[in-house]
């Protein structure tokens, strides 16, 4: 008994320090006037409509949301043909281009950051707006691999022999029996990337930094200018919106078997 | 549909866009990346081509020296603090009820997908003198009046740890979800208590889990860039940090590619390492 008390106990602490700084934040956003206090003094949204009405904060928050949203897919059309060209034939030398997706991600980011930065530099594309979404694709494309390596594992290949002995080929068993069974992980791998996309900073800003600016770009900048409530709503709206995407994927996916947590019964 | 080896270009035809982007858009800028750091400087911008080992001797200062072993001593004090608290919560996270582990694991991940700049502004805000903690402790009466505190030591650590937590967490889930509970309740049955069936078997049972979990949160702290920015002060700036400042501010690209080298060899050599404790444990 005491010890399920001391448990709960311990496992509130640290819902309450995780909570906490986002806590304070959430708070200070609402401040009726420019200042950074807690507890607010007053209570005002007017920040939030200056997230949408200024034209800078408007315009980093399309940009995030439209590099990620091209990174996001790119990353998928990588992963995808890549995941079934694994799943479908036996080519053990395939495994390295894997491998290769999975090494950004595990790396310091600073490292990938810095190779792209050279790369485009050498190709004379740097600071191109375009580049940048190339760069979050495969500094991301771990994640939809990883979600969709899962997810053909999860087919069950008697279907596909069934298909086949029909005289299904490769084209229609994909069409009419993989895919409305891997779509769900195609859908995960697609707004991981995406979330991760919009929070990146380090390889946007080495890639784009002095000609884009990105949300966590404009955040970063705005910082070396003081505080602004500004600064908290947008962190507010940030936090939510990848709370609820993570929150859909919970919904129409299984995320402990996505983190790997596989059912006994499996 | 036979699993057999690929034949012909028809049938190796989906794997060339893949191979050709991550060929094209990784192993070519990793590889420029170590060129680059042969190269010499060129003063006033950018660099040529050459092969120097300059870069490299700067290795051998006082300075970059300093830079490493706090960099490394930070990272191994994120990771130990981080799998002290994990290894636990995660131990009891995945006996919950399914739809509390649900909430647990959306919350964990949106904290972990967090901007380090987002998360570095919230906690310069949570410590910060007139939004921060200290209003709460003076309120309580255990302060006499609000004070900041960051930047510090101790704000940089505190933010490093709660950006490693949650990685962590997930980092362990998998192999704590699949332990197998029998094991425990065998433990409890002998009369162990929960403590000692925790400290005698569970932590035993997975020790080679802990060893390359704790390597991995190490890579990851390696890697923060800009709570040392944020949080700390110039003497807390850690080998991410002064590699961005090389290469950006002061145009030092082939000094910052040669860290970036460095950082490489090492994330890489503890990587290798983390795999191998992980695969130990499966054949055991």
């Amino acid at each position: 008994m005491l010890m399920r008390t001391l448990n709960s106990l311990a496992a509130g602490l640290i819902a309450l320090v995780l909570a906490a700084p986002i806590l304070v934040v959430a708070g200070v956003s609402v401040n009726e006037k420019k200042s950074l206090t807690f507890p607010p003094q007053g209570f005002s949204l007017a920040w939030y409509a200056e997230v949408f009405t200024d034209p800078g904060w408007r315009g980093a928050l399309i940009t995030s949301l439209v590099v990620a949203t091209l990174s996001a897919a790119l990353a998928v059309l990588i992963a995808f043909p890549l995941a079934w060209f694994l799943w479908r034939w036996r080519a053990p030398w395939a495994r390295a281009f894997e491998v290769l997706g999975m090494t950004p991600f595990i790396l310091p980011p600073v490292i990938t950051a810095l190779g792209f930065l050279s790369f485009w530099a050498a190709v004379g594309e740097y600071g191109s707006p375009w580049t940048v979404v190339v760069s979050h694709a495969v500094f991301f494309v771990t994640l939809p691999l990883v979600t969709l390596s899962l997810g053909f594992g999860a087919v069950d290949r008697s279907y596909v022999e069934a298909a086949a002995t029909m005289g299904a080929d490769d084209r229609t068993v994909l069409r009419t029996v993989v895919m409305p069974l891997v779509r769900p992980y195609v859908i995960s791998g697609f707004a991981f990337a995406f979330v991760l996309s919009l929070n990146e900073y380090i390889v946007a800003y080495m890639v784009v930094g002095f000609t884009l600016e990105t949300l966590p770009i404009k955040i970063f900048n705005a910082l070396r200018y003081g505080y602004t409530p500004t600064m908290a709503a947008v962190t507010v709206l940030f936090v939510s919106l990848t709370a609820v995407v993570f929150g859909l994927i919970a919904w129409f996916g299984d995320l402990p078997r996505l983190l790997g947590a596989w059912a006994k019964n499996d | 549909m036979i699993r057999r080896a690929p034949r012909g270009l028809a049938e190796h035809a989906p794997i060339l866009f893949p191979a050709l982007m991550l060929v094209v858009f990784f192993v070519i800028p990793f590889s420029l990346m170590i060129a680059v750091s042969v190269f010499r400087r060129v003063p006033g911008g950018f660099y040529e081509p050459d092969l120097v080992f300059a870069n490299y001797e700067r290795f051998l200062t006082a300075f970059f020296g300093g830079v490493m072993s706090f960099s490394l001593g930070l990272a191994a004090l994120v990771a130990a603090l981080s799998v002290g608290i994990a290894f636990p919560f995660t131990y009891r996270l995945v006996k919950l009820p399914r739809g509390a582990q649900i909430r647990w694991l959306v919350f964990l991940l949106s904290i972990l997908s967090l901007s380090e700049v987002i998360i570095g502004f919230a906690w310069s805000t949570l410590l910060s003198r007139t939004a921060g903690i200290t209003n709460l402790f003076v309120a309580l009466g255990l302060m006499a009046e609000p004070q900041s505190l960051s930047p510090s030591f101790g704000a940089l650590l505190a933010g490093l740890v709660y950006q490693a937590f949650p990685y962590t967490v997930l980092v362990l889930y998998p192999a704590l979800a699949r332990l197998d509970p029998y094991l425990e309740e065998a433990a409890r049955t002998l009369g162990s208590s929960p403590l000692r069936a925790f400290f005698t078997v569970v932590v035993p049972a997975l020790r080679n889990t802990i060893v390359a979990t704790t390597i991995m949160v190490f890579v990851f702290a390696l890697g923060s860039y800009l709570l040392p920015q944020l949080l700390g002060r110039p003497q807390h700036w850690t080998l991410s940090v002064l590699i961005t400042d090389q290469a950006i501010y002061q145009s030092n690209m082939p000094f910052a590619a040669a860290m970036a080298v460095f950082l490489v060899l090492v994330s890489l050599a503890l990587v290798g390492l983390a795999l191998l404790a992980g695969r130990r444990e499966e054949t055991a």
